[in-house]
């Protein structure tokens, strides 16, 4: 960003979004909206408190295990479909209704099915992520150059070698594309079912705050889930990145 | 060499393939003598890489068989190495790690290959560039490297499908001279595909012509007067202009 022809630090707007927040706050423009000093004060204050702390680890221990199963039932699926026809015919449709269907309305479902505990969180981040997931693997397969199939096949590769050696492989950088959108998908998913069975994690913690108009708190709360989710997608950027130098070269 | 009897590494009976519809190959029969190198020329669409392929054992023939050193082929096999128009090298992996990658499919311990992948970069003439990465590399550096996987793996036969189309002009008379001291020094069966007359007179012991739609063999042509000459002599020699011209005559009325 160019302010009177000066370049300024990277993310810099954050802290002219900052100041505005923290004078829209200073006016008292809405109960709703709290300075963002205040809300730092009060992040301060509470994250090494013990709910705080318990939520933080339940909401990390269903993320890490939803995208676990997302990322190690995913790929292989999307692989294999993007490999076999038969598979992709039989897959593809329930693979395209689930990545547009409103998963939300699952949850309720999932409650009853799985309990009003971490099970139903952990499966509903993995639906969450999951689709995205296998439509970029198969979508990395399906675009592999021909011909080093054909060569892993003339020096007699083994199926599980072409799919382990060369598959994945020339798929990476469209899987790390999935993985990384399906990782912010699950951070949805890990929210959305916790504030849904809102007994859990950071779903009892925005109850809790919001039930007491504890706005501070609340805030706090919202700025740490966007942090985080922030942060992972920049990590995982990063790492696209880093294969990226062999997408746009890949027919060499 | 006429009067020399040579067994054929390769023998191709009465091959069919259709695509659907479409007739690619017809009751196409053809023999490539031991050690020596033969090219398969026509105009584009005339089957040539489908030959080649399934030759290779990478395609299925409709119909007929292909016999390499008295074995039928069902699939691809290790007396088979091939060469690919656009490389085919995996670009996340070195230099080292493609020239070794047909041993390593093969089952070969990694010092074994490796060392055996560094004699090949070596022989290609690249050395210094085992740890480059493909796309550090120029196009005629990894046709070496393609090369290099394919010589690896000591097949008896092998395979090359138009090898040196994606190179410059200048790269591409190296790589044929080149090409003409590895028929001479290795004991190996060439199979080559061009649509290049020029280089398919330039290196070839036997020239196959397919006619295209379907595919048929026209012609089997055999240079003789210059083949023992030294490279730089060839494209001197009156027989290779006269065998090009003769080859342009046959082929043009095939071009639109």
């Amino acid at each position: 960003m160019y302010l009177f022809g000066y370049k300024l630090p990277g993310m810099s707007s954050l802290i002219l979004w900052g100041l505005l927040w923290e004078f829209l706050g200073q006016i008292e423009v809405s109960f709703f909206l709290p300075p963002l000093s205040a809300i730092f004060n009060t992040l301060l204050e509470i994250y090494n408190s013990k709910a705080f702390v318990r939520a933080l680890y339940e909401t990390g221990y269903s993320f890490l295990a939803g995208i676990f199963f997302a990322v190690f039932i995913g790929i292989p699926t999307g692989i294999l479909m993007g490999k076999n026809r038969f598979l992709d015919e039989l897959l593809l449709p329930w693979v395209n209704v689930f990545m547009s269907a409103p998963l939300t309305a699952l949850v309720p479902v999932l409650m009853v099915l799985f309990g009003f505990g971490l099970k139903s969180i952990i499966i509903t981040t993995t639906l969450f992520a999951i689709w995205i997931i296998i439509l970029n693997s198969r979508a990395g397969v399906m675009q592999i150059n021909r011909s080093l199939v054909d060569m892993a096949n003339s020096f007699g590769a083994s199926p599980i070698d072409a799919f382990i050696k060369i598959y994945f492989w020339a798929a990476l950088p469209e899987i790390l594309g999935g993985v990384r959108i399906g990782f912010i998908r699950a951070v949805k998913g890990v929210i959305i079912a916790q504030l849904l069975i809102s007994i859990v994690g950071f779903g009892a913690l925005f109850e809790l705050y919001s039930s007491r108009f504890l706005m501070t708190h609340f805030w706090a709360v919202i700025l740490v889930l966007f942090a985080l989710a922030f942060t992972l997608s920049e990590l995982l950027g990063m790492l696209a990145r880093r294969v990226d130098y062999y997408a746009s070269k890949r027919s060499q | 060499m006429s009067d020399q009897i040579t067994d054929n590494a390769v023998s191709v009976k009465n091959i069919y393939k259709n695509y659907g519809e479409i007739e690619a190959l017809r009751d196409l029969s053809l023999d490539f003598p031991n050690g020596q190198l033969t090219s398969l020329l026509g105009p584009s669409g005339c089957g040539k890489t489908t030959l080649l392929k399934i030759i290779a054992g990478l395609l299925p023939a409709t119909q007929g068989e292909v016999f390499v050193n008295g074995s039928l082929v069902t699939k691809p096999g290790p007396d088979r190495a091939f060469v690919f128009q656009d490389f085919a090298l995996m670009p996340w992996a070195s230099v080292l790690r493609n020239v070794a990658f047909g041993l390593e499919l093969r089952g070969v311990n990694k010092n074994e290959r490796e060392d055996i992948a560094a004699k090949y970069i070596k022989d290609v003439g690249l050395v210094g560039f085992e740890n480059s990465f493909p796309h550090e590399l120029s196009g005629g550096m990894r046709q070496r490297v393609g090369l290099a996987r394919a010589l690896s793996v000591d097949s008896p036969v092998l395979l090359m499908d138009e090898p040196f189309s994606a190179v410059d002009e200048q790269t591409r008379r190296k790589f044929q001279e080149d090409l003409l001291n590895l028929v001479k020094n290795e004991n190996k069966t060439f199979i080559f595909v061009t649509h290049s007359i020029e280089e398919a007179v330039y290196v070839s012991d036997q020239i196959a012509i397919l006619l295209p739609r379907p595919s048929r063999v026209s012609e089997i042509i055999k240079p003789k007067g210059f083949r023992n000459k030294d490279v730089d002599s060839i494209r001197k020699d009156s027989e290779y202009l006269d065998t090009v011209e003769s080859i342009w005559k046959s082929l043009r009325t095939y071009v639109e």
